[in-house]
């Protein structure tokens, strides 16, 4: 039997290099398989050996678009290990700090990564011809993200303020007022940009995922709380190991993460949404409504929408920590010289983000490992790739493309962190 | 109206922060769109043009034979070569591979190692074709992005200064953390660029934006050691986001392997 290979060119607006490879069979996709080609960077096989006081400036550069994600999740491990809290203001500058990611790096993907999939142009400048005033303000709301973690981190990528224990520096009064003033405009901006984006085109499409985030006792979840399914799954960060497991398959640098008897899940908004809705301020709640989400949301494309929705609740959240803050008594807390292994889970932009550390007396890590949220969805981006290109066939190689990008954009897929972005390989048989 | 240069944006072996610099750009980002044709930038646009390009700017290192290829392809469609990142200028993070053992790396992180194929190295990429500037930073500083993206648009010069990031905290009025308060720093020996945040935050520069000009890394070592650091702090400190960079991988093994 013949076999059709077609290459098309790789895939653009994610982070990273990959490709998708569809292998065609009477009609049905027999496989698709989410190829990724970043070259690998063994960030697991640098820390060894490292003080522990380094880490937090490591993991950063395992990824630009979210290192507050990879400092957050490290500090905490660390800091469980050597059996030290971090509360009070230390733990509400992290949040606010947090915030500050979620805004930023939420609103790049929004605005210049998917956005034109929906309105079918090839890019952020292409709809700023249409829509100017709409990409002027959402490049304004992103630069209130990058305000806090200027401020908090010292600078926007690869910020130097994070260390285990705390800070080196935390903000005076009167730049925390300056900020207060900028992101009172950018809470109003970001209910024009949910608004904005719900009236987009969004394609029909259901699937019964598990979702997994974690759940706080009182907080929308990012620092802490326990992990948890939409199927039951209750554990703690340190219980990571006992409930799932990774896989290294021939075709990716990534590797594939999935739930022990049960498969694959998806990390990401739309699990955090789902599984903490009630944890949303009634004015979150009842905007999200407006804009066409219920309070369980199974469409992947409505992703954007949900992430629009964690945009204008990250800018209400820092402006509630702002009212809370008031003055620790210093910027961090020491750092006891004991051997120790600690665990954490944070919620990065993209979805959960497990780190586990081992180090000696002296703070030297003996072993560490890191389990990235795009590998954690990858088992769930080509489930979702098989139902969708199915359905969609028939239509020309362009357009199905497309449509693949778009599903795969759902997940703003970082690819340099999970090690590794798009080609389309159609296998015809 | 003539048309406008074409840019490209290219990517190897990196963490893509310095080409989110420049999407990060915001206020800057329309104009610089207008300014110039974007003919090649994946992460931004599917919207891809042919070359040749008047100004290609590279991020990322060489650490994969598919690679070294494709750098060579890039060069021959490219007017001008610009490398961004401490990635793309001395091989970044990744070049730590270069100091161990590489099946030792692939297997302490990769179940099946046999599936990886990857070069014992990461280099920049300097040491695979000719590049027309090179500008320093992990991740680089999107202000000196904007100016050497203007410089060569211009075709002159970039100012981008080559002393270091003490003359930057001179200049902020930061009392200088190594003489006042002890606090072990790189700034005398790295490249200035990032505005001395470190030093500003109460915090020693841990040297992310690599070798300055003429760096005097015996000298400053010697300074580190009365202040109690030991061999192997100081081996560490310059093998971090610039361990392939000359003067910094000569100090890291003068104390220790």
């Amino acid at each position: 039997m013949a076999v059709r290979k077609l290459t098309l060119e790789a895939l653009a607006r994610v982070e990273g290099e990959g490709s998708l490879e569809l292998s065609l069979q009477d009609g049905k996709v027999e496989t698709a398989r989410l190829k990724i080609f970043e070259p690998p960077r063994f960030f697991e096989a640098f820390l060894r050996g490292r003080s522990l006081s380094e880490v937090p400036d490591i993991v950063a550069r395992i990824c630009g678009i979210c290192p507050v994600a990879y400092q957050m999740s490290a500090v905490h491990a660390l800091e469980q290990g050597l059996g030290i809290a971090v509360d009070g203001p230390l733990r509400l500058l992290r949040r606010l700090l947090y915030c500050g990611e979620w805004i930023q790096s939420h609103v790049l993907h929004i605005v210049m990564l998917h956005a034109p999939d929906f309105l079918g142009l090839p890019d952020a400048i292409a709809i700023s011809r249409d829509h100017r005033a709409e990409v002027k303000r959402a490049l304004t709301l992103k630069r209130a993200g990058n305000e806090i973690l200027r401020l908090l981190g010292g600078r926007e990528i690869h910020p130097i303020n994070v260390r285990v224990g705390g800070f080196y520096r935390v903000p005076t009064p009167s730049e925390l007022s300056a900020l207060r003033e900028k992101l009172e405009k950018a809470g109003e901006e970001a209910v024009a940009l949910l608004r904005w984006v719900a009236t987009f085109p969004c394609p029909e499409c259901e699937r019964d995922y598990e979702f997994v985030s974690l759940r706080h006792p009182s907080e929308y979840p990012m620092n802490e709380g326990r992990l948890v399914s939409s199927r039951g799954l209750s554990c703690l960060p340190e219980e990571f190991d006992a409930e799932f497991e990774e896989s290294h398959l021939p075709h990716s640098t990534a590797l594939y993460c999935r739930l022990r008897q049960r498969g694959s899940y998806l990390v990401g908004p739309l699990a955090r949404y789902n599984l903490n809705f009630d944890r949303l301020s009634p004015r979150v709640q009842s905007l999200a409504r407006e804009a066409g989400l219920s309070a369980y949301c199974r469409n992947p494309f409505q992703s954007i929408l949900v992430r629009s929705v964690e945009v204008l609740f990250a800018c209400e959240e820092a402006l509630r920590l702002l009212s809370l803050y008031e003055p620790p008594q210093g910027p961090s807390v020491a750092l006891p010289a004991v051997r120790g292994e600690g665990h954490a889970c944070t919620e990065a932009p993209r979805g959960l983000l497990y780190h586990r550390y081992r180090f000696d007396r002296e703070g030297t890590i003996e072993e560490a490992r890191i389990v990235p949220p795009t590998s954690q969805n990858q088992s769930s981006i080509e489930e979702d790739l098989r139902l969708w290109a199915e359905r969609h066939l028939s239509e020309p190689e362009e357009r199905l493309r497309n449509r693949c990008e778009q599903a795969i954009r759902n997940y703003d897929p970082c690819i340099s962190c999970s090690t590794h972005f798009l080609r389309l390989v159609i296998r015809r048989r | 109206m003539p048309a406008r240069p074409r840019l490209a944006v290219w990517k190897f072996a990196s963490c893509d922060g310095c080409q989110l610099s420049l999407l990060d750009c915001e206020e800057e980002l329309l104009s610089l769109a207008e300014a110039v044709e974007i003919g090649y930038f994946l992460e931004a646009s599917r919207k891809t043009l042919p070359g040749p390009y008047d100004l290609s700017l590279v991020e990322g290192s060489i650490t994969t034979p598919e690679d070294a290829e494709r750098i060579r392809e890039v060069r021959r469609l490219s007017q001008k070569l610009v490398t961004i990142g401490a990635c793309a200028t001395a091989g970044g993070i990744q070049a730590l591979r270069n100091f161990a053992r590489i099946e030792e790396f692939v297997s302490a992180v990769y179940a099946s190692p046999e599936y990886i194929r990857t070069l014992e190295r990461s280099t920049p990429i300097a040491a695979h074709v000719p590049v027309d500037f090179e500008l320093q930073g992990c991740p680089v500083n999107r202000l000196q992005l904007l100016e050497v993206i203007s410089a060569f648009l211009a075709g002159r010069t970039p100012a981008i200064p080559r002393y270091s990031v003490c003359v930057e905290c001179k200049r902020a009025g930061t009392p200088c953390v190594l003489v006042a308060r002890g606090t072990p720093c790189l700034g005398p020996v790295t490249h200035a660029g990032c505005g001395a945040i470190c030093p500003g935050y109460g915090r020693g520069c841990y040297g992310c934006y690599g070798p300055m000009e003429t760096p005097n890394t015996p000298s400053l070592a010697r300074r580190w050691q009365a202040l109690g650091a030991s061999e192997r702090d100081l081996h560490r400190v310059f093998r971090t986001f610039n361990a392939g960079a000359e003067p910094f991988r000569r100090e890291s093994e003068a104390h220790g392997g």
